[in-house]
Protein backbone atom coordinates (compact mmCIF):
# COMPACT_ATOMS: atom_id res chain seq x y z
CA UNK A 1 0.00 0.00 0.00
CA UNK A 2 1.68 3.16 -1.03
CA UNK A 3 1.14 5.86 1.32
CA UNK A 4 0.41 8.28 -1.05
CA UNK A 5 -2.83 10.68 -1.61
CA UNK A 6 -5.69 8.57 -1.67
CA UNK A 7 -4.26 5.10 0.13
CA UNK A 8 -5.17 4.54 3.76
CA UNK A 9 -3.32 5.49 6.88
CA UNK A 10 -1.97 2.53 8.68
CA UNK A 11 -4.52 2.36 11.09
CA UNK A 12 -6.66 2.19 8.77
CA UNK A 13 -4.87 -0.04 6.72
CA UNK A 14 -4.07 -2.67 9.77
CA UNK A 15 -8.02 -2.06 11.15
CA UNK A 16 -9.22 -3.34 7.12
CA UNK A 17 -6.96 -6.24 7.59
CA UNK A 18 -8.27 -7.04 10.97
CA UNK A 19 -11.71 -7.12 9.70
CA UNK A 20 -13.83 -10.17 9.02
CA UNK A 21 -16.32 -10.79 6.24
CA UNK A 22 -19.21 -11.46 7.72
CA UNK A 23 -23.27 -11.63 6.64
CA UNK A 24 -23.58 -8.31 8.04
CA UNK A 25 -21.16 -6.92 5.20
CA UNK A 26 -20.21 -4.19 8.24
CA UNK A 27 -17.68 -4.64 11.11
CA UNK A 28 -19.45 -6.19 14.42
CA UNK A 29 -20.18 -3.76 16.61
CA UNK A 30 -21.60 -6.07 19.51
CA UNK A 31 -18.97 -8.27 21.40
CA UNK A 32 -21.21 -11.48 21.02
CA UNK A 33 -23.72 -12.17 18.11
CA UNK A 34 -24.59 -15.22 17.33
CA UNK A 35 -27.51 -14.44 14.29
CA UNK A 36 -23.72 -13.48 12.66
CA UNK A 37 -21.21 -15.65 10.44
CA UNK A 38 -17.70 -14.81 9.69
CA UNK A 39 -17.77 -15.62 6.20
CA UNK A 40 -13.92 -15.58 5.40
CA UNK A 41 -12.86 -17.84 8.50
CA UNK A 42 -16.07 -20.26 7.38
CA UNK A 43 -15.42 -20.45 4.16
CA UNK A 44 -11.39 -21.09 4.40
CA UNK A 45 -11.53 -23.79 7.59
CA UNK A 46 -13.86 -25.59 5.59
CA UNK A 47 -12.06 -25.40 2.74
CA UNK A 48 -8.72 -26.23 3.96
CA UNK A 49 -10.71 -28.98 6.05
CA UNK A 50 -12.09 -30.49 3.33
CA UNK A 51 -8.39 -30.13 1.81
CA UNK A 52 -7.25 -31.75 4.93
CA UNK A 53 -9.61 -34.68 4.45
CA UNK A 54 -8.59 -35.36 0.72
CA UNK A 55 -5.41 -35.55 1.01
CA UNK A 56 -5.57 -37.92 4.01
CA UNK A 57 -8.47 -39.32 2.02
CA UNK A 58 -5.87 -39.92 -0.94
CA UNK A 59 -3.46 -41.63 0.86
CA UNK A 60 -5.77 -44.07 2.09
CA UNK A 61 -7.95 -45.18 -0.57
CA UNK A 62 -3.87 -46.35 -2.26
CA UNK A 63 -2.92 -47.51 1.30
CA UNK A 64 -1.29 -50.58 0.41
CA UNK A 65 0.84 -53.05 2.03
CA UNK A 66 3.42 -52.84 -0.87
CA UNK A 67 6.31 -50.21 -1.57
CA UNK A 68 5.08 -47.20 -0.21
CA UNK A 69 5.32 -43.59 -2.78
CA UNK A 70 6.67 -40.54 -0.86
CA UNK A 71 2.94 -38.82 -0.17
CA UNK A 72 1.43 -42.43 1.17
CA UNK A 73 4.80 -42.69 3.27
CA UNK A 74 4.75 -39.24 4.42
CA UNK A 75 0.83 -39.11 5.69
CA UNK A 76 1.64 -43.04 6.99
CA UNK A 77 4.48 -41.53 8.79
CA UNK A 78 2.02 -38.60 10.22
CA UNK A 79 -0.13 -41.12 11.24
CA UNK A 80 2.19 -42.97 13.08
CA UNK A 81 3.28 -40.14 14.94
CA UNK A 82 -0.31 -39.63 15.73
CA UNK A 83 -0.93 -42.97 16.75
CA UNK A 84 2.21 -43.21 19.11
CA UNK A 85 1.38 -40.39 20.56
CA UNK A 86 -2.64 -41.23 20.91
CA UNK A 87 -1.31 -44.47 22.57
CA UNK A 88 0.77 -42.92 25.19
CA UNK A 89 -2.28 -40.36 26.07
CA UNK A 90 -5.18 -42.18 26.16
CA UNK A 91 -4.83 -46.03 26.92
CA UNK A 92 -8.26 -46.94 26.09
CA UNK A 93 -8.04 -48.64 23.17
CA UNK A 94 -11.72 -48.27 21.93
CA UNK A 95 -11.79 -44.34 22.55
CA UNK A 96 -8.36 -44.34 20.31
CA UNK A 97 -10.66 -45.59 17.50
CA UNK A 98 -12.13 -42.13 17.58
CA UNK A 99 -9.84 -40.03 19.59
CA UNK A 100 -6.80 -40.91 17.03
CA UNK A 101 -8.25 -40.18 13.62
CA UNK A 102 -9.48 -36.90 15.07
CA UNK A 103 -6.12 -35.65 16.34
CA UNK A 104 -4.50 -36.62 12.85
CA UNK A 105 -7.22 -34.53 11.57
CA UNK A 106 -7.14 -31.41 13.77
CA UNK A 107 -3.23 -31.86 13.05
CA UNK A 108 -3.33 -31.83 9.74
CA UNK A 109 -6.37 -28.97 9.63
CA UNK A 110 -4.43 -26.97 12.07
CA UNK A 111 -1.49 -27.19 10.02
CA UNK A 112 -2.95 -25.78 7.02
CA UNK A 113 -5.43 -23.29 8.30
CA UNK A 114 -1.92 -21.96 9.85
CA UNK A 115 -0.14 -22.11 6.61
CA UNK A 116 -2.54 -19.51 5.55
CA UNK A 117 0.03 -17.37 7.48
CA UNK A 118 2.41 -17.32 5.13
CA UNK A 119 0.81 -16.16 1.97
CA UNK A 120 1.52 -12.60 1.53
CA UNK A 121 -0.29 -10.84 3.68
CA UNK A 122 -1.82 -8.09 1.26
CA UNK A 123 -2.77 -11.72 -2.12
CA UNK A 124 -6.09 -12.78 -1.40
CA UNK A 125 -7.58 -9.84 0.01
CA UNK A 126 -6.03 -8.08 -3.09
CA UNK A 127 -7.97 -10.72 -5.69
CA UNK A 128 -11.34 -10.54 -3.18
CA UNK A 129 -11.24 -6.74 -2.99
CA UNK A 130 -10.80 -7.27 -7.21
CA UNK A 131 -13.57 -9.46 -7.33
CA UNK A 132 -15.79 -7.68 -5.00
CA UNK A 133 -15.33 -4.01 -6.54
CA UNK A 134 -16.36 -5.90 -10.04
CA UNK A 135 -19.59 -7.53 -8.15
CA UNK A 136 -20.40 -3.69 -7.97
CA UNK A 137 -19.22 -3.21 -4.15
CA UNK A 138 -17.22 -0.62 -1.61
CA UNK A 139 -13.42 -1.32 -1.74
CA UNK A 140 -13.99 -0.63 1.66
CA UNK A 141 -15.69 -3.04 2.72
CA UNK A 142 -13.64 -5.36 0.86
CA UNK A 143 -12.90 -7.32 3.87
CA UNK A 144 -11.17 -10.79 3.98
CA UNK A 145 -9.15 -12.34 6.80
CA UNK A 146 -7.27 -15.54 5.47
CA UNK A 147 -6.44 -17.13 8.49
CA UNK A 148 -9.15 -18.91 10.16
CA UNK A 149 -6.90 -19.54 13.48
CA UNK A 150 -6.15 -16.34 13.71
CA UNK A 151 -10.39 -15.97 14.34
CA UNK A 152 -11.28 -16.58 17.57
CA UNK A 153 -14.45 -17.78 16.77
CA UNK A 154 -12.42 -20.99 15.42
CA UNK A 155 -10.39 -21.79 17.57
CA UNK A 156 -12.56 -21.70 20.89
CA UNK A 157 -14.81 -23.63 18.42
CA UNK A 158 -12.83 -26.00 18.33
CA UNK A 159 -11.85 -26.06 21.85
CA UNK A 160 -15.26 -26.01 22.52
CA UNK A 161 -15.55 -28.97 20.70
CA UNK A 162 -12.90 -31.07 22.89
CA UNK A 163 -14.69 -30.05 26.10
CA UNK A 164 -17.34 -31.71 24.09
CA UNK A 165 -15.26 -34.99 23.87
CA UNK A 166 -14.38 -34.99 27.02
CA UNK A 167 -17.31 -34.58 28.62
CA UNK A 168 -19.05 -37.66 26.53
CA UNK A 169 -15.72 -39.92 27.70
CA UNK A 170 -15.92 -38.71 31.43
CA UNK A 171 -19.78 -39.93 31.23
CA UNK A 172 -18.82 -43.03 29.11
CA UNK A 173 -16.24 -44.06 31.07
CA UNK A 174 -16.92 -42.84 34.74
CA UNK A 175 -20.77 -43.19 34.39
CA UNK A 176 -23.21 -40.36 35.71
CA UNK A 177 -22.65 -41.11 39.75
CA UNK A 178 -18.71 -41.63 38.90
CA UNK A 179 -18.53 -38.61 37.57
CA UNK A 180 -20.65 -36.64 39.44
CA UNK A 181 -18.87 -38.09 42.50
CA UNK A 182 -15.53 -36.65 40.73
CA UNK A 183 -16.90 -33.40 40.19
CA UNK A 184 -17.45 -32.95 44.09
CA UNK A 185 -14.62 -35.00 45.73
CA UNK A 186 -11.40 -34.15 43.57
CA UNK A 187 -9.22 -32.77 44.17
CA UNK A 188 -9.19 -31.92 47.58
CA UNK A 189 -11.10 -35.32 49.16
CA UNK A 190 -14.69 -36.51 50.04
CA UNK A 191 -15.98 -34.41 52.85
CA UNK A 192 -19.06 -32.39 52.79
CA UNK A 193 -17.79 -29.28 53.32
CA UNK A 194 -15.08 -29.53 50.52
CA UNK A 195 -17.85 -30.24 47.96
CA UNK A 196 -18.44 -26.83 47.21
CA UNK A 197 -14.64 -25.82 46.78
CA UNK A 198 -14.35 -29.04 44.65
CA UNK A 199 -16.89 -28.32 42.15
CA UNK A 200 -15.71 -24.36 41.70
CA UNK A 201 -12.44 -25.75 41.15
CA UNK A 202 -13.69 -28.89 38.86
CA UNK A 203 -15.58 -26.08 36.76
CA UNK A 204 -12.53 -23.20 36.45
CA UNK A 205 -10.62 -26.04 35.25
CA UNK A 206 -12.40 -26.96 32.45
CA UNK A 207 -13.27 -23.21 31.95
CA UNK A 208 -9.67 -22.95 31.95
CA UNK A 209 -8.87 -25.47 29.59
CA UNK A 210 -10.74 -24.85 27.16
CA UNK A 211 -10.14 -21.24 27.05
CA UNK A 212 -6.80 -21.49 27.36
CA UNK A 213 -6.99 -24.09 24.35
CA UNK A 214 -8.63 -21.89 21.79
CA UNK A 215 -6.65 -18.72 22.76
CA UNK A 216 -3.25 -20.12 22.88
CA UNK A 217 -3.65 -21.06 19.18
CA UNK A 218 -5.60 -17.88 18.28
CA UNK A 219 -3.28 -15.51 19.70
CA UNK A 220 -0.12 -17.31 18.52
CA UNK A 221 -1.39 -16.78 15.07
CA UNK A 222 -3.36 -13.31 15.65
CA UNK A 223 0.37 -12.07 16.53
CA UNK A 224 1.67 -13.87 13.28
CA UNK A 225 -0.78 -12.22 11.15
CA UNK A 226 -0.16 -8.58 12.99
CA UNK A 227 3.57 -8.76 12.51
CA UNK A 228 3.08 -9.91 8.70
CA UNK A 229 0.47 -6.92 8.18
CA UNK A 230 3.29 -4.55 10.05
CA UNK A 231 5.98 -5.81 7.98
CA UNK A 232 4.51 -5.31 4.97
CA UNK A 233 3.39 -1.73 5.63
CA UNK A 234 7.51 -1.17 5.71
CA UNK A 235 7.24 -2.21 2.22
CA UNK A 236 4.22 -0.09 1.95
CA UNK A 237 6.44 3.32 2.24
CA UNK A 238 8.17 2.23 -0.54
CA UNK A 239 11.79 3.45 0.14
CA UNK A 240 15.18 1.99 -0.01
CA UNK A 241 14.76 1.33 3.92
CA UNK A 242 11.34 -0.17 4.11
CA UNK A 243 11.84 -2.48 1.34
CA UNK A 244 14.87 -3.77 2.72
CA UNK A 245 13.05 -3.96 5.80
CA UNK A 246 10.26 -5.89 4.55
CA UNK A 247 12.45 -8.37 2.74
CA UNK A 248 14.59 -9.26 5.71
CA UNK A 249 11.98 -8.71 8.33
CA UNK A 250 9.44 -10.56 6.13
CA UNK A 251 12.12 -13.58 5.45
CA UNK A 252 12.81 -14.05 9.14
CA UNK A 253 9.79 -13.72 10.43
CA UNK A 254 8.12 -16.26 7.69
CA UNK A 255 10.85 -18.20 8.66
CA UNK A 256 10.13 -18.12 12.21
CA UNK A 257 6.67 -18.71 11.21
CA UNK A 258 6.87 -21.80 9.84
CA UNK A 259 8.08 -23.07 13.29
CA UNK A 260 5.17 -21.56 14.55
CA UNK A 261 2.55 -22.57 12.37
CA UNK A 262 3.40 -26.96 12.66
CA UNK A 263 4.07 -26.58 16.39
CA UNK A 264 1.11 -24.45 17.03
CA UNK A 265 -0.76 -27.43 15.22
CA UNK A 266 1.40 -30.10 17.29
CA UNK A 267 0.43 -28.04 20.27
CA UNK A 268 -3.13 -28.39 20.21
CA UNK A 269 -3.40 -31.73 19.00
CA UNK A 270 -1.44 -32.94 21.81
CA UNK A 271 -3.80 -31.18 23.84
CA UNK A 272 -6.88 -32.03 22.32
CA UNK A 273 -4.97 -35.84 23.55
CA UNK A 274 -4.24 -34.75 26.88
CA UNK A 275 -7.75 -33.50 27.88
CA UNK A 276 -9.61 -36.16 26.29
CA UNK A 277 -6.86 -38.75 27.90
CA UNK A 278 -7.70 -36.88 31.58
CA UNK A 279 -11.31 -37.44 30.98
CA UNK A 280 -10.47 -41.38 31.12
CA UNK A 281 -8.46 -40.90 34.18
CA UNK A 282 -10.06 -41.35 37.34
CA UNK A 283 -9.03 -39.40 40.69
CA UNK B 1 -12.57 -9.70 18.93
CA UNK B 2 -16.62 -10.82 18.25
CA UNK B 3 -17.71 -13.84 18.99
CA UNK B 4 -20.78 -15.41 17.15
CA UNK B 5 -21.90 -18.46 15.02
CA UNK B 6 -18.86 -18.94 13.38
CA UNK B 7 -17.64 -20.46 16.66
CA UNK B 8 -20.77 -22.91 16.34
CA UNK B 9 -20.08 -23.51 12.56
CA UNK B 10 -16.42 -24.39 13.12
CA UNK B 11 -17.68 -26.60 16.00
CA UNK B 12 -19.71 -28.43 13.04
CA UNK B 13 -16.91 -29.15 10.76
CA UNK B 14 -14.29 -30.16 13.61
CA UNK B 15 -16.91 -32.99 14.37
CA UNK B 16 -17.56 -33.73 10.72
CA UNK B 17 -14.05 -33.81 9.84
CA UNK B 18 -13.05 -35.96 12.77
CA UNK B 19 -16.02 -38.55 11.83
CA UNK B 20 -14.98 -38.43 8.39
CA UNK B 21 -11.42 -38.93 9.14
CA UNK B 22 -12.21 -42.15 11.83
CA UNK B 23 -14.64 -44.09 8.98
CA UNK B 24 -12.03 -43.42 5.88
CA UNK B 25 -9.17 -42.52 6.24
CA UNK B 26 -7.84 -44.10 9.87
CA UNK B 27 -8.96 -47.84 9.28
CA UNK B 28 -7.18 -48.51 5.87
CA UNK B 29 -4.04 -46.48 6.51
CA UNK B 30 -3.60 -48.81 10.11
CA UNK B 31 -4.67 -52.13 8.04
CA UNK B 32 -2.14 -50.97 5.49
CA UNK B 33 0.72 -50.13 8.22
CA UNK B 34 -0.14 -53.19 10.00
CA UNK B 35 0.04 -55.61 7.23
CA UNK B 36 3.61 -53.96 6.12
CA UNK B 37 4.71 -54.46 9.23
CA UNK B 38 3.74 -58.14 9.50
CA UNK B 39 5.10 -58.64 5.60
CA UNK B 40 8.38 -56.79 7.26
CA UNK B 41 8.31 -59.30 9.48
CA UNK B 42 7.58 -62.15 7.71
CA UNK B 43 10.66 -60.89 5.04
CA UNK B 44 12.84 -60.76 8.29
CA UNK B 45 12.21 -64.13 9.25
CA UNK B 46 12.88 -65.64 5.41
CA UNK B 47 15.71 -63.75 5.53
CA UNK B 48 17.12 -65.81 8.82
CA UNK B 49 16.33 -68.73 7.25
CA UNK B 50 17.66 -68.73 4.19
CA UNK B 51 20.82 -68.13 6.12
CA UNK B 52 20.36 -70.46 8.81
CA UNK B 53 19.66 -72.75 5.83
CA UNK B 54 22.90 -71.48 3.52
CA UNK B 55 24.73 -71.99 6.61
CA UNK B 56 23.89 -75.80 7.04
CA UNK B 57 23.55 -76.48 3.24
CA UNK B 58 27.51 -75.20 3.26
CA UNK B 59 28.72 -77.57 6.04
CA UNK B 60 27.00 -80.14 4.57
CA UNK B 61 29.32 -79.48 0.87
CA UNK B 62 32.37 -79.24 3.03
CA UNK B 63 31.23 -82.51 4.40
CA UNK B 64 30.39 -84.12 1.38
CA UNK B 65 33.59 -82.33 -0.19
CA UNK B 66 35.80 -84.54 2.84
CA UNK B 67 33.92 -87.80 1.98
CA UNK B 68 34.89 -87.61 -2.04
CA UNK B 69 38.70 -86.90 -0.93
CA UNK B 70 38.63 -89.80 1.63
CA UNK B 71 36.99 -91.95 -0.89
CA UNK B 72 39.85 -91.07 -3.52
CA UNK B 73 42.64 -91.47 -1.30
CA UNK B 74 40.86 -95.13 -0.18
CA UNK B 75 40.93 -96.04 -3.44
CA UNK B 76 44.07 -94.78 -4.82
CA UNK B 77 45.61 -96.83 -1.99
CA UNK B 78 43.19 -99.69 -2.95
CA UNK B 79 44.39 -99.79 -6.77
CA UNK B 80 48.34 -99.06 -5.57
CA UNK B 81 47.83 -102.61 -3.38
CA UNK B 82 46.36 -104.48 -6.41
CA UNK B 83 49.08 -103.36 -8.75
CA UNK B 84 51.56 -104.43 -6.12
CA UNK B 85 50.01 -107.97 -6.32
CA UNK B 86 49.71 -107.96 -9.74
CA UNK B 87 53.43 -107.31 -10.00
CA UNK B 88 54.27 -109.83 -7.71
CA UNK B 89 52.47 -112.76 -9.17
CA UNK B 90 53.59 -111.72 -12.66
CA UNK B 91 57.25 -112.21 -10.91
CA UNK B 92 56.67 -115.68 -9.46
CA UNK B 93 55.00 -116.81 -12.93
CA UNK B 94 57.60 -115.81 -15.06
CA UNK B 95 60.66 -117.37 -12.61
CA UNK B 96 58.20 -120.65 -12.80
CA UNK B 97 57.88 -120.10 -16.43
CA UNK B 98 61.89 -119.71 -16.90
CA UNK B 99 62.53 -122.77 -14.09
CA UNK B 100 60.33 -124.92 -16.04
CA UNK B 101 61.90 -124.05 -19.48
CA UNK B 102 65.25 -124.60 -18.17
CA UNK B 103 64.63 -127.79 -16.45
CA UNK B 104 62.99 -128.70 -20.41
CA UNK B 105 66.07 -127.74 -21.87
CA UNK B 106 68.63 -129.75 -19.76
CA UNK B 107 66.56 -132.77 -20.39
CA UNK B 108 66.47 -132.22 -24.27
CA UNK B 109 70.77 -131.20 -24.31
CA UNK B 110 70.84 -135.49 -22.01
CA UNK B 111 68.44 -136.90 -24.29
CA UNK B 112 70.65 -135.90 -27.01
CA UNK B 113 73.86 -136.69 -25.15
CA UNK B 114 72.64 -140.11 -25.23
CA UNK B 115 71.32 -140.26 -28.46
CA UNK B 116 74.54 -139.00 -29.70
CA UNK B 117 76.66 -141.86 -27.33
CA UNK B 118 74.22 -144.81 -28.74
CA UNK B 119 74.68 -143.52 -32.12
CA UNK B 120 78.54 -143.43 -31.41
CA UNK B 121 78.49 -146.97 -30.03
CA UNK B 122 76.35 -148.37 -32.69
CA UNK B 123 79.39 -146.85 -35.11
CA UNK B 124 81.79 -148.31 -33.21
CA UNK B 125 80.17 -151.65 -32.81
CA UNK B 126 79.85 -151.55 -37.12
CA UNK B 127 83.46 -150.06 -37.44
CA UNK B 128 84.60 -152.68 -35.13
CA UNK B 129 82.64 -155.67 -36.78
CA UNK B 130 83.47 -154.35 -40.27
CA UNK B 131 87.07 -154.17 -39.07
CA UNK B 132 87.21 -157.59 -37.82
CA UNK B 133 85.08 -158.89 -40.78
CA UNK B 134 87.96 -157.18 -42.95
CA UNK B 135 90.74 -159.02 -40.80
CA UNK B 136 89.28 -162.22 -40.94
CA UNK B 137 87.05 -162.32 -44.49
CA UNK B 138 85.27 -164.84 -44.53
CA UNK B 139 85.92 -166.94 -41.67
CA UNK B 140 83.62 -165.38 -39.94
CA UNK B 141 79.49 -166.15 -40.40
CA UNK B 142 77.95 -162.75 -39.29
CA UNK B 143 75.01 -165.02 -38.33
CA UNK B 144 76.88 -167.44 -36.18
CA UNK B 145 78.76 -164.50 -34.28
CA UNK B 146 76.11 -162.47 -34.26
CA UNK B 147 75.61 -163.64 -30.11
CA UNK B 148 79.83 -162.38 -30.21
CA UNK B 149 78.71 -158.57 -31.72
CA UNK B 150 75.78 -158.37 -29.71
CA UNK B 151 77.82 -159.02 -26.79
CA UNK B 152 80.45 -156.81 -27.83
CA UNK B 153 77.87 -153.98 -28.38
CA UNK B 154 76.67 -154.29 -24.80
CA UNK B 155 79.95 -154.28 -23.31
CA UNK B 156 80.70 -151.10 -25.76
CA UNK B 157 77.72 -149.26 -23.61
Amino acid sequence: MAASGQGPTASEYVIHHLTHLNTLGHPQESLVDFSVLHLDTFFFATGLGMLTVWLLYRAARHATSGVPGRFQNFVEMLVELVNEQAKGIIHNPESRKFVAPLALTVFVWIFWMNFMDLLPVDLLPRIWEGIYVAAGGDPHHAYLRVVPTADLNATLGMSIAVLLISLYYNLKIKGVGGWVHELFTAPFGSHPLLYPVNFAMQIIEYIAKTVSHGMRLFGNLYAGELIFILIAMLGGTATVFGFLGHVIAGSIWAIFHILIIVLQAFIFMMLTLVYIGQAHESH
Amino acid sequence: MNLNATLIAQLVVFFILGWFTMKYVWPPLMKALDERAAKIAEGLAAADKAKTDLALAEKRAVEELRKAREEAAAMRSNAEQQAAKLIEEARVEASQIINRAQRAAEEEARASVQRVLQELREEVARLALVGAEQILRREIDAKAHAELIQRLKEELK
